[in-house]
């Protein structure tokens, strides 16, 4: 068990690096990342677990990283947006015009990424199961179930 | 070359999918307002404080605004100075403004109507919902710089505006604006940047952060206007349209900011896209206790859109015509008058009769436009007509930069903010078309610097890529006269000889005879003894609106826009007739794009509009508590479209080119909203059997008129 009084150091895996961050108890996994290592990608929409768009992956899982205190995240390895490199996820959303302002993109991607990890045949139900998790005010949502569909094509 | 009309990938694409992009809320610093250094202690320190408010009575809705009697909520409106030229208020009153429009003879038109319809309508005040919350940073340096950093569609006003409120010179502000997680008005008008502004000075100067929660977001800062309507529709007997009397109240909240624009706006657009010669129109924009209002996708065009095609659908009715058929006959066209009587050409408005077959090849719109498809389970379809011109300044500017690098390529700068559209790629199409050459091959600044960036009014309106796109265009052509010049020194020529194409300068007569940019671009130096000529190319183009004026203050008379975007749209739905719940199955816009830029990019911003006018028109809205308050102010509680309730999408387009637009193209980024929530009424109206007329529309409303119907 850790034990956390006023501010400590733990360390956490992100993307694969062993990483030394300094927080107090109640600091939220997504609060870490954007302000102590500058890992911007996942996005604070809400804050409050209702909007997707600080979803990072904890284990391959989406997680949405806002209800997440960082000392949970001890011992678990999270990934974010940063850590995917030309994931066929990415190029999807690319290609198929998955974003517009892009602020909802990093979080879609992360949910997407794990969908095709763990549901690769998902069909239109599990997809929008997982995905009503994220909102877009941007896209129709049409653009992004095409790059969704794209991505899990190539996986089955 | 081919480059405009052809879907090229965004330019910040690759940054948005990879967590590269940075937005304003990226970039790190300390926290204030309660000014403190981290976010933690500013909270700690804010519950320190203890406010007592003594509750005043509510206004709470424009009606009650207008009432004889009603709370005044600015008792001193008489007293502020006046900044805008053609906005009214009435001092001992909540009137902030009152348009009126007077067109033809009323009586006239009564006389010549066989038939006569009337309805009034209500939309509630809502959010922008952009996913990035409004935040901002300020500092002032010790030499009195104030730098800005913020999530704006306005860069160059907030300059402006500071400037103004605190005495400064517009020069000592600098304000940087990266990507915008989203718009749509919201992040037009300047609200944040006061207050942090205050702040920093406040600390001698230090960085101060100041960002909305979400709740905050949603509660504090401005929201979308709402609105109560009547309307009267007269016509004859054969559907055509004789006289229309309109009357809006618009709740622009506490302040008045572009409320009142936007009252005009629905004023001298109410009538929707149709030819009617008698029109009258009161629009009248009051305060209420409310959120204040500002600018939101449409710009009050989404609902004028919803009052007018509600009361076509009933006239429809009462005619016994296809909703088809009626909008048809009185589609606007060359040489009829708008309601403010600008003369419509073919340029002007494009082709809204084109619109309407192209759709109803979609939908069909004159038949099964309500089936029983089984027990509970009925199918119906609705339509509604939009248009939209910008209701922008009369002096609005922009402008655009040019530079070279020593390898050929462009750098295009200029003042647009990327809010989501794509519009600084459909930028860089355009410019890619006129220097004839490789799109790859232009680099668009993406962050906007007040110090470096011409001015660009704001990105709103639909109209950035009309207005810089017109200014890129300007640039290119000097800059291509810098090139022609250095090439025909070079070439012994005389520049009238010279194309330019493919990041060269080359003679007509033989293409093979050419100078390449990176030979000149920078000056061009002679072999041998290395004395060049030339200098370095810089492209400028500037653009400012051309030919509007004001409304007259007594007929509207006047031109508020440089040219309207038309379309019409379609929804289909899927009524439970026991649970009255819906399901949303297709949607279609077909819209008179002038000219299409990208493809790819024009389908995606029409269909994210429609996707946010369904919303609108299904759950959107603000819930008050007795105190005033609103009481859904998280995302919750307040409801957006989810993935998977979308519907299928089918999104065309006309293009019947605007000769003002830069290779004809209208703007566009806000018209795929206007016309949803007013079809999506019209389709559930016809599967209840209710008068929808007002939105949300939810199984809970439905439910209710249902009930109440029965007893
Ligand atoms: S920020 Fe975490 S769900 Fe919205
Ligand atoms: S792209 Fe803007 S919120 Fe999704």
């Amino acid at each position: 068990m850790i034990q956390i009084r006023d501010i400590s150091t733990i360390e956490l895996d992100i993307n694969g690096e062993k990483r030394k961050v300094t927080v107090r108890a109640a600091d939220t996994l997504l609060h870490t990342l954007r302000e102590q290592l500058g890992l911007t990608g996942a996005k604070a929409g809400c804050e409050n677990g209702d909007c997707g768009a600080c979803t990072v992956l904890v284990d391959g899982w989406p997680i949405k990283s806002c209800l997440m205190l960082a000392v949970e995240a001890v011992g678990h390895s999270v990934t974010t947006i940063e850590g995917l490199k030309n994931a066929p996820t990415q190029k999807a959303f690319f290609e198929n015009w998955g974003f517009q302002c892009g602020y909802c993109t990093s979080g879609f991607i992360m949910n997407c990424h794990a969908l095709a990890t763990i549901h690769p045949g998902a069909d239109d139900d599990t997809i929008a199961d997982w995905l009503q998790s994220n909102i877009c005010r941007c896209t129709s949502y049409e653009e992004i179930a095409n790059a969704v569909k794209q991505v899990l094509k190539k996986d089955i | 070359m081919k480059i405009v009309g052809k879907t090229v990938p965004r330019k910040e694409g690759l940054d948005k999918v990879t967590g590269a992009a940075k937005y304003n809320d990226d970039i790190r610093e300390p926290v204030a307002i309660v000014v403190a250094d981290t976010e933690y202690q500013a909270q700690q320190a804010a519950y320190l404080i203890n406010v007592e408010y003594e509750p005043l009575p509510v206004v709470r809705t424009p009606s009650q605004a207008i009432e004889e009697g009603a709370p005044l909520i600015h008792e001193n409106l008489g007293h502020y100075g006046k900044e805008i030229d053609d906005v009214y208020p009435v001092p001992g009153t909540n009137i902030a403004d009152h348009t009126k429009i007077r067109k033809g003879n009323m009586d006239k038109g009564w006389e010549e109507s066989d038939v006569v319809v009337e309805g009034e309508y209500f939309m509630p005040k809502s959010d922008h919902i952009a996913m990035e919350t409004r935040n901002v940073r300020v500092k002032i340096d010790p030499t009195g710089k104030v730098r800005v950093y913020s999530s704006t569609q306005s860069p160059h006003a907030i300059k402006a505006e500071l400037a103004l409120a605190f005495n400064l010179d517009e020069g000592d502000i600098i304000v940087t604006a990266p990507l915008v997680g989203g718009g749509f008005g919201g992040k037009a008008p300047v609200n944040l940047e006061f207050i942090a502004y205050i702040a920093s000075r406040a600390v001698g100067g230090r960085l101060v952060r100041l960002a909305n929660t979400r709740e905050e977001d949603i509660a504090t800062s401005p929201t979308k206007i709402g609105i109560e309507a009547k309307i009267k529709l007269g016509a004859t007997k054969d559907g055509i349209l004789k006289a229309a009397e309109l009357r809006y109240l618009v709740d622009a909240g506490a302040y008045s900011d572009t409320a009142p624009r936007m009252a005009k706006t629905m004023a001298s657009n109410g009538t929707g896209p149709y030819n009617i010669e008698n029109v009258w129109c009161d629009s009248i924009c009051l305060y209420t206790n409310n959120t204040y209002s500002t600018s939101f996708r449409g710009f009050g065009n989404i609902a004028h859109t919803f009052c007018m095609e509600r009361t076509l659908d009933k006239l429809a009715k009462a005619l016994n015509m296809s909703p088809f058929e009626l909008r048809l006959k009185n589609a606007i066209g060359p040489g009829h008058t708008s309601a403010t009587q600008v003369k419509i050409t073919r340029s002007s408005v494009g082709d809204l009769e084109k619109c309407l077959h192209r759709l109803n090849e979609l939908i069909d719109m004159e038949r099964s436009l309500r089936v029983e498809e089984a027990k509970d389970k009925i199918i119906a379809k609705g339509m509604s007509c939009f248009w939209k011109t910008s209701a922008s300044n009369t002096d609005a500017i922009s402008g655009a930069i040019l530079t070279f690098n020593k390898d050929g390529s462009i750098n295009l700068i200029c003042g647009v903010m990327e809010i989501g559209s794509g519009v600084k790629t459909g930028l860089a199409q355009i410019l890619a078309e006129r220097m004839n050459m490789e799109v790859d091959k232009i680099h668009v600044q993406m962050e906007v610097n007040t110090e470096s960036s011409p001015k660009h009014w704001k990105t709103v309106a639909s109209m950035s890529t009309f207005m810089a796109g017109r200014a890129v265009l300007a640039a290119a052509d000097d800059a291509i006269r810098q090139l022609k010049d250095i090439g025909a020194m070079v070439m012994r020529v005389d520049p009238s000889q010279l194309e330019v194409g493919g990041q060269k300068v080359y003679m007509k007569s033989d293409p093979d005879n050419y100078v390449q940019f990176k030979d000149i671009v920078h000056g061009f130096k002679h072999q041998g003894g290395g004395n060049a000529v030339g200098g370095q190319i810089i492209g400028k183009g500037t653009y400012i609106m051309e030919n509007l004026t004001i409304l007259d203050l007594d007929t509207g008379k006047g031109r508020m826009g440089p040219a309207w975007t038309v379309g019409v749209q379609a929804v289909e739905v899927e009524y439970n007739t026991k649970e009255h719940t819906y399901k949303l199955l297709k949607a279609a816009t077909v819209l008179d794009a002038g000219r299409v830029i990208n493809p790819q990019a024009a389908k995606g911003v029409v269909m994210g509009g429609m996707s946010m006018g369904l919303s609108l028109g299904s759950r959107e809205a603000f819930i008050y508590g007795r105190d005033g308050g609103i009481l859904n102010s998280s995302l919750r509680t307040y409801k957006v479209m989810r993935f998977g309730e979308h519907p299928d999408y089918l999104v065309e387009f006309i293009e019947t080119p605007a000769q003002n637009g830069p290779y004809g193209a209208r703007g566009f980024g806000e018209h795929g909203i206007l016309g949803m929530p007013a079809a999506l009424a019209n389709a559930l109206s016809r599967a209840t059997g209710l008068e929808l007329d007002q939105v949300p529309i939810n199984p809970e409303l439905i439910w209710k008129m249902k009930t109440e119907a029965l007893s």
